[in-house]
């Protein structure tokens, strides 16, 4: 919130410690630390993938990612006016800053490159996509493959059979090593193509805006949006799965509230057809459940495959969909037609055959460039990042069995490196013969960072940090950082707003209702979402697809109209307004709530 | 000689016919002809004022003396203007053009739903609303006028305004020549209004050509077109349908045809409707659609006047009381927003250049 007159946020040095949170710091690495002259800098919280405190390990997510974007964006493409983020840890929130060229002559070296680097992707898409997709799936099905680490009491007698010349214990770290490089890879490869995707919608959603300066950005965003893109299918899924358990006559078994184990059990004793569901069950779940629950960036965001009751609290409302007679079906011709036409009357609209051809130009690269910006999350936030998680709990599972941690989910609240210095530990002990000593070590720290981590649950944390930037104009800075000029009011005026029961976000799906607030701020919580409620939330995730056909509106901190779930919200014909920045804290839950898709506005009634 | 047409009916005339009725009157005949739903109605032609005038002044003298004059001497203007205006509204009116106004009014009158008759009578000048020189507002118009005595009076009152004082300055300021000017009157079924208002089919303050600008009032369009209300403002997409932009205002004022017979009052709305949107979002809908069919009929973009009577039924009480060529954004159209390039990613490269490449 801006403190005075010369519009600055409050500063980092500024930042209090949470009650009971002390030593919050001893989770992350030093050089996430804010530093006394990062006052003088501009910082936003990146509230859209880390709307949760930091656990110590899930921290590597945001030092990867950063590498990897930087990478591209600083060394390899040589954007001309913005370098790479810098990002800093305070009260386990990530608050992350641009670094932006501005001397002209920098500017001129670096566009150079740029033309030549930028151009040869956009020339070779189609086909560096198609090897792309290759190298996802190869270090998928690596990653899949990597065993769960086992000390056994005497190595197997193929170790000697085979002449291995190597122990278990070499092979703990090797596993490691291998998950924490193919971790990163993947994340060089998530950025590889993104930068260059986003620089095409800029330029179009730009465009549009001087054309039709009064259209919605949602209504761009329309003319953009695919129809027909990977992140639909897992929801596709279960609308399928639903209509087989018509057609299997299986159907009874999906009540409200019904437990997936419960399910699976009862489907056991309903003979060939409980089968036959199951076997199509099955080939729902490969691949299309390594969903996560959330959008990939925390340990505890789990797969579908790992939690059925995401997807299974969707599907006795899609059976009752079914038996009353409504089509579950996507409508994509439909769909695709009214693009066609929606395109065509903007397209008529322009002024000239030249504006017309440019506009052709523009929305033609977006075209090009939208199945990358989709399917890629489903590769890495969705299959990659919850299957990297998933095989480091198995070293947590290694260390329960040893007697050091308490449960396997203890290890994520060690940094990476930590772990590291644990599985020397392990390792030496297990050669040597004797115990290893991190129980003692450990177990105190863990529990201690799992009491601050609640605590600092707690913390409201501010949308930015330091001096706001005179004009974040520059196109690159805004799609590297996510906000705008109008961000930045927004979020000062509602900080400042007379009207604290008024809050106001971007509009990012029309349409006006009142309803009651269901308040999420762990999206772990999905299920306990009620039908005609009013979804609240950090950061609107795209699996929860299924859920949009529950709720009546959906609201948001953080988000923009081209988000995922900006695009299902208005396929769902559901008004959704994103990037409001503190609704979760401001709203409770059970409150009654107006929420105006077409002017971006939520208004507590009670 | 040919027999004078003296009045025309809004289904003989069109938009070529504008020398003959004038431009509002050949812009409702144009509409009604491309079958939009205007009130109906007809034109007293410019030949019938010729005729009248040509009687009145056989040497022409009215013509030659406001040529004389310098648009900077008003007290000239002044003079010359009462002299004229005198004159026009006192001078007997030949017979059959008096009988040919009276049967016309006669006809409209007959309509079955009119039974009372009220007419608007407005001037219709062969200068006016052309896309070129906005010459609105510059004559009079005349509403709720009932009774064949009336409506000719009135019809005499619109020719005499072709010589008003702000008339006269706005013609010699520009020096457009009196030959040739003549001035068609319409007398058309006057409308009950609901409420009424504009729609504009190109944003007035963006040149946005994606969306309808809508304002709606209570009662007759004088209120919002004399300013003394603050409507409620619509913008809508010509594309989606979507109603982008809702502004309900507090309507405090309305104008609403005088009980006692003839003329308009102005009148306090309400409390009860002060606060509440004057149109429901399908009148909304069904008027940015006719909007539309206007816009695509005169291939240009529209500055439309509309009502809703009171008096006609749902599906058949909306109205057109005028359209005009927008002229504010038509002259700024020059620069195009961007023009293509080699490749198509160049735009890119340009967006992210930090302004080092021309967008």
């Amino acid at each position: 919130m801006p403190t005075d007159a010369k519009r600055t946020f409050l500063l980092p040095s500024q930042i209090t410690e949470v009650p009971g949170a002390a030593g919050w710091e001893s989770m992350y690495p030093y050089y996430t630390k804010f530093q006394p002259e990062d006052d003088q800098r501009f910082w936003f919280y990146n509230a859209m993938h880390f709307p949760e405190p930091m656990p110590a390990f899930d921290a590597i997510t945001g030092e990867v990612a950063y590498e990897g974007l930087g990478a591209f964006t600083t060394r390899i493409f040589v954007f001309p006016t913005t370098m790479g983020i810098e990002h800093r840890i305070a009260n386990g929130r990530v608050y992350i800053t641009a670094n932006p060229v501005s001397d002209p002559a920098e500017i001129g070296r670096r566009l150079e490159l740029f033309q030549e680097r930028a151009g040869y992707y956009y020339e070779n898409w189609n086909r560096i996509l198609g090897e792309w997709t290759t190298r996802m799936e190869n270090m998928i099905r690596e990653i899949a493959a990597i065993q769960a680490p086992t000390l056994p009491e005497h190595a197997p007698i193929e170790n000697v059979t085979n002449a291995t010349g190597l122990g278990e214990n070499h092979y703990i770290k090797e596993k490691y090593h291998r998950l924490l490089e193919l971790y990163s890879k993947m994340w060089h490869h998530h950025f590889e193509m993104l930068m260059l995707g986003y620089g095409a919608y800029m330029v179009f959603f730009q465009f549009c805006k001087k054309a039709f300066p009064e259209t919605p950005d949602q209504t761009i965003a329309r003319m953009v949006a695919g129809i027909e893109v990977l992140m639909f299918r897992p929801d596709d899924e279960l609308k399928r799965l639903a209509k087989k358990a018509i057609e299997h006559n299986v159907d009874d078994l999906f009540t409200a509230d019904c437990d997936p184990q419960d399910v699976l059990a009862a489907m056991q004793k309903r003979g060939e057809n409980g089968q036959k569901w199951l076997a199509e069950l099955e080939k729902s779940r490969e691949p299309w459940f390594h969903m996560s629950t959330g959008d990939g960036f925390y340990h505890h965001h789990l797969s579908w495959n790992d939690d059925l009751s995401v997807p299974f609290s969707a599907l006795p409302r899609y059976v009752e969909q079914l038996r009353q007679g409504v089509s579950l079906d996507r409508p994509t011709e439909k769909l695709k037609e009214e693009r066609t036409r929606i395109i065509g009357e903007f397209r008529e609209l322009l002024s000239s055959p030249d504006e017309q051809q440019a506009f052709d130009q523009m929305l033609g690269l977006c075209h090009l460039v939208f199945p990358f910006v989709e399917d890629h999350k489903f590769y890495c936030e969705h299959w990659f990042t919850t299957l990297f998680f998933k095989k480091v709990k198995t070293f947590g599972a290694l260390l329960v069995a040893k007697d050091v941690l308490v449960e396997a989910d203890d290890i994520f609240h060690l940094q990476y490196v930590e772990i590291e210095s644990l599985l020397a530990d392990l390792s030496l002990s297990w050669a040597g013969g004797g115990k290893p000593l991190g129980r003692n070590h450990w177990r105190p720290i863990i529990e201690k960072r799992k009491r601050i981590l609640g605590r600092l649950k707690d913390w409201n944390a501010p949308p930015a940090l330091g001096p706001i930037p005179d004009d974040i104009s520059d196109p690159a800075l805004q799609m590297l950082w996510g906000i705008t000029n109008e961000t930045l009011e927004t979020w000062s005026s509602s900080a400042t707003a007379l009207d604290a029961r008024e809050i106001k976000g971007f509009a990012a799906s029309p349409g006006i209702v009142e309803g009651i607030a269901r308040v999420l701020k762990n999206v772990n919580d999905i299920a306990q979402i009620r039908e005609g409620e009013i979804l609240v939330c950090p950061v609107t995730a795209p699996s929860w697809g299924p859920v949009f056909g529950k709720i009546k509106a959906a609201v948001s901190d953080i988000g923009g109209t081209m988000s995922h779930a900006a695009i299902v919200a208005r396929e769902y014909g559901l008004p959704a307004v994103v990037g409001c920045g503190s609704a979760t804290t401001r709203i409770k839950t059970g409150q009654r709530l107006r929420v105006d898709g077409n002017r971006g506005i939520v208004r507590i009634l009670d | 000689m040919a027999a004078l047409n003296i009045v025309s009916r809004f289904a003989e005339i069109g938009i070529q016919d504008r020398p003959s009725v004038g431009g509002k009157g050949a812009s409702l005949g144009e509409l009604a002809r491309a079958g939009i739903r205007v009130p109906s109605g007809c034109v007293v032609t410019t030949s019938a004022f010729e005729r009248f005038l040509t009687i009145l002044d056989p040497q022409g003298s009215i013509r030659r003396g406001v040529s004389k004059l310098s648009a900077q001497d008003s007290a000239a203007i002044v003079q010359l203007s009462e002299q004229v205006r005198a004159q026009i509204e006192c001078a007997p009116l030949p017979e059959d053009l008096q009988s040919a106004i009276a049967a016309a009014y006669e006809e409209l009158h007959r309509a079955p739903e009119n039974a009372t008759c009220p007419v608007a009578i407005r001037s219709s000048a062969t200068s006016e609303d052309s896309a070129e020189a906005s010459f609105a507002g510059l004559q009079d118009t005349y509403l709720w006028v009932r009774g064949s005595d009336s409506v000719i009076r009135h019809v005499r009152k619109c020719w005499a305004s072709l010589y008003s004082v702000e008339s006269l300055t706005y013609r010699r300021r520009l020096n457009i020549p009196e030959e040739g000017l003549a001035m068609g009157v319409v007398i058309q079924q006057m409308i009950d209004s609901r409420c009424s208002g504009v729609m504009f089919t190109r944003s007035p303050t963006t040149g946005d050509r994606s969306v309808v600008v809508l304002e709606a009032s209570w009662g007759l369009g004088s209120a919002i077109v004399s300013g003394e209300v603050t409507p409620d403002k619509y913008v809508i997409s010509k594309v989606t349908g979507e109603i982008v932009q809702r502004n309900v205002s507090t309507k405090l004022r309305e104008h609403l045809p005088n009980s006692h017979g003839a003329g308009v009052s102005d009148q306090e709305v309400p409390e009860e409707r002060q606060n509440i949107p004057c149109l429901s979002d399908d009148e909304l809908h069904a008027l940015v659609t006719i909007a539309r069919q206007v816009e695509r009929h005169y291939h240009a973009p529209q500055d439309i006047e509309w009502a809703v009577s009171r008096n006609h039924s749902p599906g058949g009480n909306l109205f057109l009381l005028q359209s005009r060529p927008e002229t504010v954004w038509a002259a700024k159209d020059k620069a195009p927003v961007a023009a293509p390039k080699g490749k198509a990613f160049d735009h890119v490269i340009a967006l992210l250049s930090g302004g080092a490449l021309k967008k």
